[in-house]
């Protein structure tokens, strides 16, 4: 029996039987690891020693008859933006090489308390910034259905390692879609829940309103199994909801005979990529054979989505990223041999200032920098009103559209991406570029909802075509129990890249 | 939309970012295009619409005021990159740059 073949639901199945040990398992996914990460570049650091000691143990306690946690066995990938306490955790930056948090966050706590297996951390966008993967420090992620393309960001390193099935289940987090839109552009299924569903302790912070970890896998039922661990209340975070968390997993049975989807004629603007819109169109035919019904609602303004986020999550990133003053953790500047006591013209205040400034300028990289300048301008005396007061007032109109639309359907369908995996190097000469392939997966965030994506087909060059359902506040028994059925309905989700087969 | 580069200049240093002369140049055009972008919002008449800072309508949460653990003193210093084992060092918070 080949791990890699299987589901995460059935490794977990067979090691509680008997039919494979831990180690087996997590000793085949480190041996793929090692064959194909030197191209694809999906992990920062693999955990071989630490992740064959802990799976050990689990096998010494199932045979001591001991009780084995929900996942007992189960390798799985964290994006490096979660702090992990005996692995490094550095967000893809060079301003976090090599720190080491002091304490786990919430969903690896969960992880491990589960008895899952983790296996390394994955690349990503440095600080979770980008759409490509391209933004990490430590070099781009290559997608595995097309080396010579990006596998979309920021969690694009979980993405490729679930693609190429070095790991079968990832965990990534979502501020404007980078569980999505790598998903889809990598042919697997990425669950962004609710936001305050999963815990965001330990989640270095981005856009602390947006943000949200979420579940990567093969299958929407594998994204139900650990999403089930992974969600819940923690009072170590204050917007975490107190809701109970449902069985995902023994939820998923009920058809979709009488689910009303809706489709958004903004959706299919010029910039859809045709083979993107045969895939999409194809997945709602899917839905109406299994019992749905397609109607067609308004988002009047979701063309605003970019925008908006494009202010807000600067400004909140600004003001998190703050932190990085080179004092606690984290890079710090040499003390300066010819280096000019000003930057700009203007003369650094001291030389704590100036240790700041250079630390800052050293450590970060060119969209961090961006981001942190847009945040910064955005939120300074004199504009604070025009740029981010106005996007908070269109945040309200976007989630107020979402609960119109919830009125009249129960989950909105359509495309993750307008277009399938794009070049390495084709946008990165232009940021606004770059920030437009978010357009279809930010206002989930700014309204706070749930949304999902997988695959619905593949282009003639065989790259994966993703469709993303989005759902009312809580909803993901019903976002995971529709992709289930679709999964059920089509084998897209199944498909491996041939190169790495 | 333009912006000036000595005013990129001066968010730099409101953001503690130290910019090269060719950062600065780029950043200058770079902040010009997507500044003219977000403008976008402009055409919405906003007046009447409150804003809307967080997805949830959540409400503070308090907790008891009693003493929890927390970090050590060695756990809390154990990344930083100068301490004398009791505090952080930083260069003088006072004084003239070009001693850091």
């Amino acid at each position: 029996m080949q791990p890699a073949d299987l589901s995460a639901t059935d490794i977990v199945a067979a090691i509680r039987q008997g039919d494979l040990t831990a180690v087996q398992c997590v000793e085949a996914f480190l041996d793929r690891i090692a064959r194909l990460d030197g191209s694809l570049n999906a992990f920062l650091h693999v955990d071989r020693d630490g992740a064959l000691a802990t799976a050990a143990a689990i096998d010494a306690r199932r045979k001591a008859g001991r009780p084995l946690g929900a996942l007992a066995g189960l390798p799985v990938a964290v994006k490096d933006a979660l702090c992990t306490a005996d692995l490094p955790t550095t967000c893809a930056s060079r301003m976090l090489a090599g720190f080491r948090p002091p304490y786990d966050a919430d969903t690896v706590v969960r992880l491990r308390a589960a008895d899952a297996v983790i296996v390394g951390k994955t690349n990503m966008d440095e600080f979770a910034m980008g759409g490509s993967n391209e933004n990490s420090a430590f070099g781009p992620v290559r997608n595995p259905w097309d080396p010579a393309r990006a596998p979309g960001g920021s969690s694009g390193g979980s993405a490729a390692c679930v693609a190429a099935d070095m790991a079968p289940v990832a965990i990534g987090s979502d501020t404007g879609g980078s569980i999505r839109q790598p998903a889809g552009l990598c042919g697997i299924t990425g669950l962004k829940p609710t936001y305050g569903r999963v815990s965001r302790r330990g989640l270095v912070a981005f856009a602390s309103s947006l943000d949200q970890i979420g579940p990567m896998a093969r299958s929407a039922a594998d994204c139900a199994l650990v999403l089930e661990t992974i969600a819940g209340h923690d009072p170590g975070d204050s917007t975490s909801l107190a809701d109970v968390v449902p069985r995902y997993t023994e939820l998923l049975e009920q058809p979709l005979t009488g689910l009303r989807i809706g489709r958004v004629r903004d959706h299919y603007a010029d910039g859809l990529d045709p083979e993107v819109r045969r895939g999409v169109d194809e997945a709602f035919a899917v839905f109406e054979a299994a019992g749905a019904t397609v109607h067609d609602v308004e988002l009047p303004h979701a063309k605003y989505g970019v925008a908006t986020y494009y202010l807000i999550a600067p400004c909140e990133a600004s003001s998190n990223l703050a932190r990085y003053d080179g004092a606690h953790y984290g890079h710090r500047a040499k003390p300066g041999e010819g280096h000019r006591a000003e930057s700009g013209g203007r003369r650094f205040e001291s030389p704590l200032v100036e240790m700041y400034c250079r630390s800052r300028g050293e450590g970060f990289g060119p969209e961090v920098k961006r981001r942190i300048m847009l945040g910064t301008y955005a939120l300074s005396a004199g504009y604070y009103d025009a740029y981010y007061a106005k996007a908070l007032k269109v945040r309200r109109l976007i989630r107020q559209d979402y609960l119109d639309a919830f009125q009249k359907v129960d989950l909105i369908g359509g495309p993750v991406s307008a277009t399938p995996a794009f070049r390495l190097g084709e946008k990165t000469g232009d940021p606004l570029a770059m920030y437009l392939v978010d357009l279809y997966t930010v206002a989930t965030n700014l309204a706070g909802v749930g949304g999902i994506s997988f695959p619905c087909g593949f282009t003639k060059g065989g790259l994966p075509i993703g469709f993303q359902l989005q759902g009312p506040a809580l909803a993901e028994p019903l976002l995971l129990r529709a992709a289930d059925r679709f999964q059920r309905l089509t084998e897209w989700h199944v498909r491996r890249p041939e190169r790495i087969a | 939309m333009t912006l000036a580069r000595q005013d990129v200049a001066k968010v730099a240093m409101l953001a503690r970012l130290e910019l090269s002369d060719a950062e600065l140049d780029t950043m200058t055009s770079e902040l010009s295009k997507i500044v003219g972008f977000v403008s976008l919002l402009d055409e919405l008449d906003t007046a009447a619409v409150p804003p809307l800072a967080h997805p949830l309508d959540t409400q503070n949460v308090f907790r008891d005021d009693e003493p929890a653990p927390s970090l050590t003193t060695a756990a809390a210093l154990q990344s930083a990159p100068r301490h004398d084992g009791e505090f952080f060092l930083v260069p003088a918070v006072l004084g003239e740059s070009g001693a850091a």
